[in-house]
């Protein structure tokens, strides 16, 4: 692979990470925005893969196999069946509105590229460049579970605040040890398992997952 | 100006103006044959418009200047834009004096004329209309300059030739990720400010829903032709800018006939294209209810932040 494709492929599937987060908090329909979930987290493989692909590591395209199957299909496949198990409206409900979401949104991402400016300046390797979009991705996942009201969409922004975890890692350090990986991964899973029985909880409790709602304690 | 520039800048104004009926009919044709209809004939733009400057010119006794100036300068500036985009050649006359931002505030005039003419005749719909064009043209407006500033950073020109030749000279930069990023932003501002499905519904009466039609339903005879063409004219318009700023290849970068005539031809066949798809999408969707369209523009205005964004900080 050439430099120039390495650089486009890279920043194309960053780029791709970011946009999709964008998306998650433009769509209204939960099974949707879940779906754009595993879509995001098939881009993360894929900017692993090229990493690894380009520098010859075949242990860093192993692992960008291990985050497509968990981060494309089994996490989103979690998520999928709370939101089906949910018979509740099937749309989102935010306290702020789609495009005031949207512009708060570039506003963090101009955050991020701002603050990394550093960061950034240490190397100029394309790797290194990217890195204020895994930046942007974790701080729009923050803006998503400080604005949404169901407690299943903070399970989605759980994740791509972890996408934009992983998107950072990958720029930063140019792959990460497989047993490093593999924790991290195990991590996830049983975040996102702990979630799924509490937000059952939730809803069998109270009848909804609102969480606006849970805020009064009652006897 | 060169002799040879002016000749290029004027043979695109005649064969847009020429060709922007035709396009409408084609789109007409798809979007027929599609649902299972035999459709219009092609022709059948300009024979609706041959029809309408035969007609007399009927005009309220309510109506004031701006009424009667609307459809000149909503065609005029359709007109100059279409002598400055660069469709046949990188080397247009009107080229050193037509950037981006002359572009932009050109088309923007044609639609505040209009606006203000369906204020004029004091009309309720006329007043809707005019007032959701601008609340769609507030956020469309901005999304089209920031989209075009993408290319232009990496260009270090705001020259819409310049831009071209520059993504001629570097192909690899056409599929960067703020060209994407800013083609989408403009293809959904193309289907917003040229009022086609999900935005607008060219074809409906329905009051409730219309946009264009509303502002344009106080005109008649002569000036209703006008106001057509100038629709018809700034699709083409659009569409081009979309295609040639994009997918550049086959442009011509001399004034030679020979290459001339052979960007005509890549010109027409990308625009059809692009028409053919805002076709097939028309009729595959239903058009999105008022309120939601500020968050589909308020979407494509952020894809040309994060292009503007990404070539600044990615490149």
């Amino acid at each position: 692979m050439s430099k120039t494709a390495f650089v486009q492929l890279l920043d194309l599937a960053a780029g791709l990470v970011l946009v999709i987060s964008f998306a998650a908090l433009w769509l209204r329909r939960l099974a949707t925005v879940a779906r754009m979930i595993a879509v995001q987290g098939l881009a993360l493989a894929a900017v692993a893969a090229v990493i690894g692909i380009y520098e010859h590591e075949s242990e860093l395209v192993g692992v960008a196999v291990l985050v497509g199957i968990l981060r494309a299909g089994v996490l989103p496949g979690l998520i999928r069946r709370a939101v089906r198990a949910g018979d509740e409206l099937r749309e989102v409900e935010s306290i702020i509105n789609v495009p005031a979401s949207l512009l708060a949104a570039s506003a963090l991402t101009l955050v991020s590229y701002a603050t990394t400016r550093d960061v950034v300046a240490l190397s100029p390797a394309p790797q290194v460049r990217a890195i204020p979009l895994g930046i942007a991705v974790v701080l729009i996942g923050m803006l998503m579970i400080v604005t949404r009201r169901k407690a299943v969409l903070q399970m989605m922004a759980v994740l791509m605040i972890d996408n934009g975890i992983a998107l950072v890692m990958f720029l930063g350090t140019s792959g990460v040890p497989l047993a490093i990986e593999l924790g991290i991964a195990s991590d996830v899973l049983l975040a996102v398992f702990i979630l799924q029985v509490l937000t059952n909880r939730i809803r069998t409790k109270f009848g909804g997952t609102d969480l606006d709602q849970l805020r009064a304690l009652r006897d | 100006m060169s002799l040879t520039g002016t000749a290029v800048a004027l043979l695109q104004v005649v064969l847009t103006i020429a060709a922007a009926p035709f396009l409408v009919g084609v789109m007409r044709l798809i979007r027929a044959r599609l649902e299972g209809r035999v459709g219009p004939p092609i022709v059948q733009p300009w024979r609706d418009l041959r029809k309408l400057l035969g007609k007399d010119r009927m005009v309220s006794d309510n109506t004031g200047w701006v009424f009667s100036i609307a459809p000149l300068v909503l065609l005029a500036s359709a007109t100059l834009v279409a002598g400055i985009v660069p469709f046949l050649s990188t080397k247009s006359a009107l080229d050193q004096v037509g950037d981006l931002f002359a572009v932009v505030y050109l088309l923007l005039l044609g639609t505040v004329f209009l606006s203000l003419a369906g204020l004029d005749a004091g009309t309720a719909f006329g007043g809707m209309g005019s007032s959701r064009a601008m609340t769609i043209t507030a956020i469309a407006e901005p999304t089209v300059l920031v989209a075009i500033f993408a290319l232009s950073v990496s260009t270090g020109s705001s020259n819409l030739g310049s831009i071209v030749a520059a993504t001629l000279a570097h192909p690899a930069t056409a599929a960067s990720p703020e060209s994407l990023l800013a083609f989408a932003a403009l293809a959904v501002v193309t289907i917003a400010e040229t009022g086609r499905i999900p935005v607008d519904n060219p074809n409906t009466h329905l009051e409730l829903t219309m946009i264009h039609e509303a502002m344009v339903l106080e005109y008649s005879g002569p000036d209703l032709a006008l106001i057509e063409l100038a629709a018809h004219l700034r699709l083409v318009v659009f569409l081009g800018l979309l295609s040639n700023l994009f997918v550049p290849w086959g442009i011509a970068t001399t004034a030679q006939p020979l290459q001339l005539l052979g960007a005509a031809v890549a010109v027409a066949v990308k625009i059809v294209v692009l028409a053919a798809v805002i076709a097939i999408v028309e009729v595959s969707m239903a058009k999105v209810r008022l309120f939601r369209v500020p968050e589909l523009l308020a979407a494509s205005f952020v894809l040309a932040f994060l292009a503007v964004t990404a070539s600044f900080f990615l490149a």
